[in-house]
């Protein structure tokens, strides 16, 4: 739904002389990798059809319910990354946060008997400490975010060993907990999100149309605006339909949406998410425009620590537990690969929140398809790695290609 | 055409970085509505002088006057603070952002409302003024969404003197607009610069080529060895007397008088 909202949303329109010149232009953006998300919703759709024609329970309800219960943790934690990479950084430390995150909340929350939501909190905030305490150590003393993180992730590993203790292994029994990931709406709920959302996505549409009318900025047709909010809509109905023929509007699948909404709109609309964007196009521009580099570049790395820690949380609701191997294995690897699959840049200052959304997906359905066709791990990481590979060489030349022609 | 008081004052500033001394008792001033060509070889202290202007180097000795009053410029906030804009040669602009961003990069207008963090950015407002900005400036640019990655040499040179102009400020500082540019690219800037002046903004324009600096300079100031070696008139001067200047062959008659002068 973004990918057309983010096209439909470019140069306001002009003469009709320039006409021929707009649709170069998006062929270039389309070959160059600018329009790398439309290319992503089109991959999808392949793997979706060679799924289907494999196995036609992938694209039944219960299926799809599924698959977005798989996707949320990872969704969330690379919403964070998402942030990292548009500085051009990297946090290695994501998955080990998660972890240790979900454990501290489980202890407290189980152990100790504090209040679920106190809990909750506590491990959220160590996500945040985390982030603060990288993202100090990277800016300050200018020590690479690889390196960084990467102490990190081990640090944060050995913590997780330290706050689980001996057992090794605690099961959250906490009903508030557990009914993060576990909480299905019923149909009528779930109806009246699809018609909060549509309506409004329209009327933010409407108004920010109406203001650029009234500026001067836009022609009056609503055509393409209209376009925008029936696809929105299409979307939201297709899918609330789909969730309600099998258990309902997940809880879990919300608080993933909120996040992506909320972190988009500071990622392109706030001042803070435009100096994301400069420091990661061009740090010296942005320091000589006066834009707070370290300080920009702390908030983002508390954002990452956050989100992993948002994730690992929804992840233990998930598995009703936390164990030595929670925010381990292939969580980290599978984070940061979903943004970039789905067309966030590695070299910095190109990419959107959405794409973790669409990177998760991919790669979810990917996995979840390859589970229903009970092929062993070893063949579900062989692919995984393929798609990341070939992804990443997109971005390289993506990127070799604007440098040729001379876009940095 | 301009006032009895130059806009902007250096007096016998000096800067010394180690054993080099970058700048030896300069004395520099520009004027309201009027281009300064500063020229001179690599290392005469041309950069070292207009860094010095703008905040980033605070001179050893010597004073600068902004509009007739004693300034002291320590960072460059300060000199943005005064009026005084700097355009540097690597341009400083974000590639991946377009053209409204770029130009109110660090500046951003955001709506009103609760919360200083979580307020919208006002791209209305911001694309309107850039949209106001650039065509005063006759830029040429199809429109001000354009990514600046995609925009030729000379547009980004537009782009950046626009942004400079942002703050309203009297003088412009720009360092080697023109290097790097193709012929009807530098015919572009050049005729921004000469846009500055019809605002009535004092322009100091580096360069190392003099072609550029006769079409578009009302005064020529040489610098060598960190010294001014001469102070000349564009119209009442011929190129071979700024070589002579700039390479210290046999100095021209106006430069010695100049010279002399100050020394007085």
């Amino acid at each position: 739904m973004s990918a057309a909202t983010e096209d439909a949303a470019g140069p306001a329109p002009e003469d009709a002389g320039r006409v021929s010149g707009t649709r170069a232009e998006t062929l270039r953006r389309f070959v160059q990798g600018d329009l790398a998300s439309l290319r992503v919703v089109l991959g999808l759709a392949v793997i979706w059809a060679i799924f289907q024609l494999q196995n036609d329970r992938f694209l039944s309800a219960e299926n799809l319910t599924n698959l977005m219960l798989q996707i949320t943790a990872v969704g969330l934690i690379s919403i964070g990354v998402v942030y990292v990479l548009l500085l051009g950084e990297i946090d290695l430390s994501v998955g080990a946060v998660s972890g240790l995150a979900a454990a501290v909340m489980t202890v407290l929350g189980v152990r100790h008997g504090w209040s679920p939501y106190l809990a909750i909190a506590a491990g959220v905030l160590v996500g945040t400490a985390i982030g603060l305490i990288q993202g100090a150590v990277f800016s300050r003393f200018g020590v690479p975010s690889f390196v960084v993180t990467l102490a990190g992730l081990l640090a944060w590993q050995g913590a997780l060993l330290q706050v689980l203790g001996s057992t090794g292994s605690i099961n959250i029994t906490e009903p508030k907990i557990t009914g993060l990931a576990n909480t299905f709406y019923s149909d009528a709920v779930g109806w009246v999100v699809a018609a909060i959302v549509i309506g409004v996505y329209a009327a933010v549409a409407l108004s920010g149309h109406r203001r650029r009318v009234a500026a001067g900025l836009a022609g009056k047709s609503l055509a393409p605006l209209a376009v925008r909010v029936a696809l929105v809509a299409v979307v939201a109905i297709v899918t609330v339909a789909i969730l309600n023929s099998d258990r309902g509007l997940p809880l879990a699948l919300l608080i993933l949406l909120a996040f992506v909404v909320g972190m988009e709109y500071v990622a392109k609309r706030t001042r803070f998410g435009r100096h994301v964007y400069a420091v990661g196009g061009n740090v010296e521009a942005a320091r000589r425009a006066g834009i707070p580099i370290d300080r920009v570049r702390v908030a983002v790395f508390a954002i990452a620590g956050s989100m992993a820690a948002i994730g690992g949380i929804l992840a233990a609701s998930r598995l009703l537990a936390v164990n030595q191997n929670s925010g381990g294995s292939e969580l980290l690897l599978l984070a940061i690969a979903g943004p970039v699959i789905a067309g966030t840049s590695l070299f910095g200052g190109r990419g959107a929140v959405w794409t973790a959304l669409l990177g998760a997906l991919v790669i979810g359905s990917i996995s979840n398809g390859m589970d229903l066709l009970a092929l062993s791990s070893a063949v579900k990481f062989m692919v995984t790695g393929g798609v990341l590979l070939i992804a990443v060489v997109i971005d390289a030349i993506a990127r070799q290609q604007r440098q040729a022609a001379g876009r940095v | 055409m301009s006032s009895d008081d130059p806009l902007l004052e250096v007096n016998g500033v000096s800067k010394r970085f180690g054993p080099v001394q970058a700048l030896d008792r300069v004395d520099f001033e520009v004027r309201e509505g009027e281009v300064v060509g500063l020229v001179g070889d690599n290392g005469a202290g041309k950069s070292t002088l207009v860094k010095t202007i703008a905040g980033i180097h605070s001179p050893d000795a010597g004073e600068i006057r902004f509009g007739g009053e004693r300034v002291t410029i320590s960072r460059p906030t300060d000199a943005t603070a005064l009026g005084i804009a700097t355009v540097y040669q690597d341009l400083a602009l974000c590639d991946n952002l377009d053209v409204v961003a770029n130009v109110f990069l660090g500046q951003e207008e955001i709506s009103p409302g609760p919360g200083e963090v979580s307020r919208q950015l006002d791209e209305t407002k911001m694309e309107h003024r850039a949209g106001e900005l650039l065509s005063s400036l006759a830029v040429t640019i199809p429109s001000v969404r354009t990514e600046v990655g995609t925009l030729s040499g000379g547009q980004r040179q537009q782009v950046a003197v626009a942004r400079s102009l942002l703050g309203e400020p009297k003088v412009v500082l720009l360092d080697e607009p023109t290097a790097a540019l193709g012929v009807p690219q530098t015919k572009q800037v050049l005729e921004l610069i000469g846009r500055l002046r019809e605002r009535g903004l004092g322009v100091v324009v580096i360069t190392h080529n003099l072609a550029n600096v006769f079409e578009v300079a009302d005064r020529i100031v040489v610098l060598r060895l960190g010294r001014v070696a001469g102070d000349f008139q564009a119209e009442s001067t011929t190129e071979e007397h700024v070589v002579s200047a700039i390479t210290g062959a046999g100095a021209g008659d106006d430069n010695r008088e100049v010279e002399d002068e100050r020394r007085d």
